[in-house]
């Protein structure tokens, strides 16, 4: 815990992913507009009084928007990279421990997956259906998997060969328990680190997704919208591609800071 | 080990190389000011947002293809400023008393690029290639209704219809007549002359940078003789934004804008307004509303009336408009001898809009929402990934949730929406939009027999008087009968109410200030109607030394 | 090893197979085809003449038979032609009677997008070696604490929005750079020397934003990768036996921390061929990012798998090399596979 608070960096991180967490939670409690509110009227409205962060183009205030847009953004992260983890850690874990032709296939299957660009395969199933937000999660999920793949089977080929694995094996635990109780606590450290890491990643891909229009549709807000909607006067309506732009920089940040900082932490290599 | 320093010192190095770059010479600001008289020359830079893929019109299907192909093609007639039928390629034309043949008479002395002459026969080459089974073009319908078509002399083009054929005159407004002497052993599908044309307009293809531009330069056998700018470069630029950053750098001449950039970003900015102009003018299409008129209950007349009335078409043109837009109610374009004004777009009436819906059977249920016979006024509005379309969309679900309706909000990517949902009729309500032809004839769209798959009467409209209409309108060449017809067929589909008139949007163009010629109030038929005639004035031009 | 190598190159064969089939059948999942585009919407346009281009196209046959002539193409390494643009070859130019040749799809697009994609690695490379050893040599102080941050932001920026802001910057406000393009309306008429400097000019936006989001992996690995060996027992033999501290970082260990990177250089070759949409649409490029994208969106199935095909064997190779990368570097694993 003492190494946590001196890593400035992992620190920061976590404050700034803490705080995106309360905005995305306490959204309906302090959200001053209903995000959805049109108002004809008010239509780019520079940061004023009544609207802190201005208004887009149909006069909807962009601090609700924004507030609720952290759920979205959140959501799609964590979905995304529960999805993708879970799937890694199973196929990692039987690849790794089972190694022979059962490794093989596996790895073939990821490299399978692998040569067909994720952004082919996402692009496919979001155009052909349509981009709802779970869709763009499960996706995001379902091409994300294979990294984790490879670092759990790299952990338990390197922990296959440990006294304590074969002492266990010697007294006949079953398979599943020595995968469970002794090899996966032990490759924690890098599914944890690249979850984190994970959710950075597919915060960008929603914002990129809505630059191309497959992201998360109207009228539902989310940050990648937002600052889609705005580039086209962005030397204008400025506010419209500050907020979003920097609320996505500093939460990818913020998770990319807490994955390096406690993968710095968590990893008994290091000194 | 020092091998690395080097690197990172001579990155630098190139860096500050790369930013000493010499800049432009760009012409002074009062210069703009002043008037100038008509002077030959100068080079007009545009920006697209879609590359063309084929120059050959009859085949290409996109609009950048076509914006190309204009500018080097002519076609037998032309419409002038005021939308009347002009002579092109055709000097004159003669209807015959029966009404069922053309009569075209070829100018003299008209030459394609290369040299060789043009007369009839290639109008005769080009109306056999346009009806080949074989020529893969989707426009063919029209052409086909010809049944017999002759050249007496080299200077006289007759076609002859099976029937009176009132839309005739139009389609010929829009063929591009090709050279039989450069294509008549080309295979038209797979010709190098789609990538290489040879017209007989203004302009002729300079240069072609695929992905990149295109370039048109003067044709100095042009048939209407010579345009004043030089050459056209057509920049090929995908993102709106970026277009419209390399117009505030002016780095291209003219761009397509949207309200926004029109209504708030100019009128802000003093510089930009210094430098550029801005024009609208009403475009010929309208975006609307539109009822799957085979499901219920979209097939009662009642709801479909109430829920027009319940929308605030006036706000839409406000919000995703600010304005620039205008309500209809008859199919075409305001202004036009088409247009019924008679007739009045339906007012925003929500009190209007319950009573017509509880005459229908539906009742408040204790949700708020309207509800007959157990089932709830719920629906979902398909549109596709246009942000206007969908901001649209917003601003109605919103109005008709005031009133007890329950909209959700779906956007498709344009080929899956026309497959999955138009083609199988697996829709509730899209909101989408038509581009009309300057002929009122409306066959295609409105009439019974046009429901096949890939058909445009999707909707699934059925009236027989509008069936008669539409047939007779298509015969009738006298134009104060046909008037009259499209105007009575415009009164009953403002009653039937199959889609809800949404807007008609104005086209929003910013043009540099050193183009000079063009008309500030828009005639009938656009600004860009006498393009040929604008100028560059020399002061004016960007520093061209290198070029001509 | 010999064996595992054997093994693997003799897997690819199928698994191309495998790969074509999977991505031909998610193709075909879409629905539509390239007879739906935009101009299928005007009034004036004919069924029939839709349903005529099916035909000639085979869009009209069971999707197996479809993939069946396309595989019998393929083989021949016919790519084909493609739908969309007017039967342009998808691959290699074509020559027709007349001698007139039209140029192929990715013959045009490829160099672009390979030579961004060069001039990004081997920025993103090098950079990222200085950043990463500094900050190993510096641990924990505020030298490596701002390299992580700086490349951390560099990672979390949004691509598009940063793009943007710069186009903005260095065009718009200040005429130093172009906005968008590849080359400048008097490209023809620069010398040699001139159009190259014309290139990087329009290169540099591009190159940079996309570099700027690998450098925080990479310089983190090298990091991470000094850290280790600098930890390791013949380092502080080194040292103990006096030899000269910069010698001992920039020539022992950095020699031992670059070998894996290998495994990054294997895993980058797929990505050499692929564009960003994003980045093309904006700086105006046309590359494979939106080569790709329109082709999806126009259902032109020759040039999506032609696309793809090449993106896969690259792939199928690129793994095995990162494999064999891994292999090389870790001892473990080594003992793992041949165990």
């Amino acid at each position: 815990m003492k190494k946590f608070i001196g890593n400035s960096l992992a620190l920061a991180g976590l404050i700034i992913i803490t705080i995106v967490l309360l905005a995305a939670v306490l959204a309906p409690f302090i959200a001053p507009y209903d995000p959805n509110f049109i108002d004809i009227e008010s239509i780019l409205i520079a940061p004023s009084y009544n609207h802190i962060m201005g208004t887009d183009g149909l006069g909807r205030d962009v601090f609700s928007r924004m507030l609720y847009g952290a759920q979205i953004s959140l959501l799609v992260g964590f979905v995304a990279v529960g999805i993708s983890t879970g799937i890694g850690i199973i196929l990692g874990s039987i690849a790794g421990f089972y190694r022979g032709w059962v490794d093989s296939f596996i790895m073939r299957i990821v490299d399978v997956v692998l040569s067909i660009p994720s952004f082919f395969l996402i692009l496919a199933v979001i155009a052909f259906l349509t981009p709802s937000i779970w869709n763009i999660m499960i996706v995001i999920g379902l091409t994300s998997w294979m990294g984790v793949t490879r670092l759990v089977r790299a952990e338990f080929l390197s922990l296959r060969g440990r006294e304590y694995v074969m002492a266990s094996e010697a007294m006949g635990s079953s398979d599943i328990k020595i995968i469970l109780l002794h090899l996966l606590p032990n490759s924690m450290t890098p599914i944890i680190v690249s979850s984190v890491l994970g959710i950075a990643s597919a915060v960008l891909v929603e914002s990129g997704l809505s630059f191309l229009g497959l992201g998360v549709q109207a009228p539902t807000a989310s940050w990648g919208n937002i600052l889609t909607d705005g580039k086209e006067y962005i030397q204008f309506a400025w506010w419209l591609s500050l907020f979003p732009g920097l609320a996505i920089l500093l939460t990818v940040l913020g998770y990319n800071l807490l994955g390096e900082g406690l993968r710095d932490i968590l990893d008994p290599k290091n000194k | 080990m020092y091998y690395k320093n080097i690197n990172l010192h001579s990155f630098i190095l190139f860096l500050c190389l790369l930013l000493i770059s010499c800049s432009q010479d760009k012409p002074v600001g009062s210069n703009y000011q002043n008037h100038y008289d008509k002077e030959d020359g100068g080079r007009l830079i545009n920006a697209m947002t879609g590359e063309p893929s084929n120059l050959i019109a009859m085949i290409a299907g996109d609009s950048a293809s076509s914006a190309i192909a204009n500018n080097i093609f002519n076609s037998l007639l032309k419409y002038d400023e005021s939308l009347n039928y002009a002579p092109e390629i055709a000097e004159s034309w003669n209807i015959s008393n029966n009404q069922k043949t053309i009569t075209f008479k070829i100018r003299k002395g008209l030459y394609w690029a290369d040299g060789e002459k043009l007369t009839s026969k290639d109008v005769m080459f080009t109306w056999k290639l346009v009806t080949n089974p074989d020529t893969r073009t989707p426009y063919a319908s029209d052409y086909q209704l010809v049944k017999k078509a002759s050249t007496p002399d080299p200077y006289t083009f007759k076609v002859t219809y099976e029937e009176n054929y009132a839309p005739a005159l139009d389609t010929w407004t829009s063929l591009h007549i090709l050279p039989k002497h450069l294509l008549r052993n080309e295979d038209i599908n797979n010709t190098y002359f789609s990538r290489k044309p040879v017209g007989s307009n203004y302009y002729i293809l300079d240069n072609w940078k695929s992905g990149q531009q295109v370039s048109l330069t003067r044709n100095p056998l042009s048939i209407n003789g010579k345009a004043n700018i030089n050459n056209l470069i057509s920049r090929i630029i995908p993102d709106t934004s970026s277009q419209f950053m390399e117009l505030t750098a002016d780095n291209i001449d003219l761009m397509n804008i949207n309200p926004i950039q029109f209504q708030r970003v100019f009128p802000s900015r003093e510089d930009l307004r210094d430098k550029i102009d801005l024009y609208k003018e009403l475009g010929n299409g309208y975006t609307y509303l539109g009822f799957n008129l085979k499901k219920e209950p979209f097939n009662d007349k009642r709801v479909r009336k109430a829920l027009n009335f319940a929308i605030d078409k006036n706000e839409i043109i406000k919000g995703v408009l600010l304005g620039l837009g205008e309500p209809l109610s008859s199919p075409y374009k305001p202004g036009t001898r088409w247009n019924n004004t008679k007739l009045k777009p339906y007012p925003y009436d929500s009190n209007r809009a319950l009573t017509l819906l509880n005459e229908a059977g539906y009742k408040k249920n204790k949700d708020g929402l309207l509800e007959r016979s157990g089932k709830v006024l719920r629906f979902e509005i398909l549109t596709n990934q246009n942000k206007q379309r969908e901001m649209t969309a917003v601003i109605i679900q919103r109005r008709l949730k005031e009133i007890g309706v329950d909209v959700s909000i779906r956007v498709i990517e344009w080929a899956s929406f026309i497959n999955q949902f138009i083609k199988t009729g697996d829709f509730d309500v899209v909101v989408l939009g038509w581009s009309l032809s300057l002929d009122p004839d409306q066959f295609n769209i409105w009439h019974s027999t046009q429901q096949g798959p890939g058909q445009f009467n999707f909707l699934g409209y059925e009236n027989k008087r509008v069936d008669t209409l539409l047939e007779r309108g298509r015969l009738e060449l006298d134009v104060s009968k046909r008037e009259k017809i499209y105007h009575e067929f415009s009164d009953i589909l403002l009653d039937d109410s199959p889609i809800v008139y949404l807007y008609a949007g104005y086209g929003l163009s910013a043009i540099n200030k050193r183009v000079r010629g063009i008309k500030r109030l828009s005639p009938p038929a656009g600004i860009y109607h006498n393009s040929y005639d604008w100028f560059i004035p020399k002061i004016l031009r960007r520093n061209e030394i290198s070029d001509n | 090893m010999i064996t595992y190598l054997i093994k693997r190159i003799l897997w690819m064969f199928p698994m191309l197979i495998g790969i074509s089939l999977i991505s031909f059948f998610i193709m075909h999942l879409a629905p539509g085809d390239v007879t739906s585009t935009e101009a299928s919407f005007n009034p004036k346009a004919s069924e029939e003449s839709r349903q005529k281009l099916r035909e000639i196209y085979n869009l009209d046959k069971p999707v197996i038979v479809q993939y069946g002539l396309w595989i019998k193409r393929i083989s021949q390494l016919d790519f084909g032609n493609s739908f969309a643009s007017h039967q342009r070859p998808v691959l290699w130019q074509s020559k027709d009677k007349n001698g007139n040749i039209t140029k192929g799809l990715i013959q045009e697009a490829l160099p672009i997008t390979l030579l961004i994609n060069l001039l990004g690695i081997t920025v993103i490379f090098s950079i990222s070696i200085i950043l990463g050893t500094l900050s190993a040599v510096k641990q924990n102080s505020w030298v490596d604490k701002s390299i992580t941050l700086f490349v951390f932001i560099g990672f979390a920026i949004p691509g598009f929005w940063l793009a943007l802001l710069l186009m903005y910057w260095t065009g718009v406000s200040n005429q130093w750079l172009p906005i968008s393009g590849l080359h400048s309306l008097n490209y023809q008429n620069l010398s040699l020397f001139g159009q190259f400097t014309d290139l990087m000019k329009h290169l540099f936006l591009p190159v940079f934003v996309s570099s700027l989001s690998g450098l925080a992996g990479i310089s983190l690995y090298v990091r991470n990768g000094m850290l280790e060996i600098l930890n390791q027992d013949f380092i502080t033999t080194a040292r103990a036996k006096g030899l000269n501290e910069k010698k001992i970082v920039f020539v022992h260990a950095l020699k031992n921390a670059i070998l894996p990177l290998i495994t990054i250089i294997g895993l980058s070759i797929p990505g050499l061929i692929g564009g960003s949409v994003i980045s093309e649409s904006i700086f105006a490029i046309p590359g494979m990012g939106k080569l790709f994208y329109d082709s999806v969106l126009m259902r032109d199935f020759p040039v999506i798998m032609g696309i793809l095909t090449i993106g896969s064997v690259l792939t199928l190779i690129g793994n095995l090399i990162a494999d064999l990368g891994y292999a090389w570097a870790d001892p473990r694993i080594r003992k793992g596979i041949t165990k």
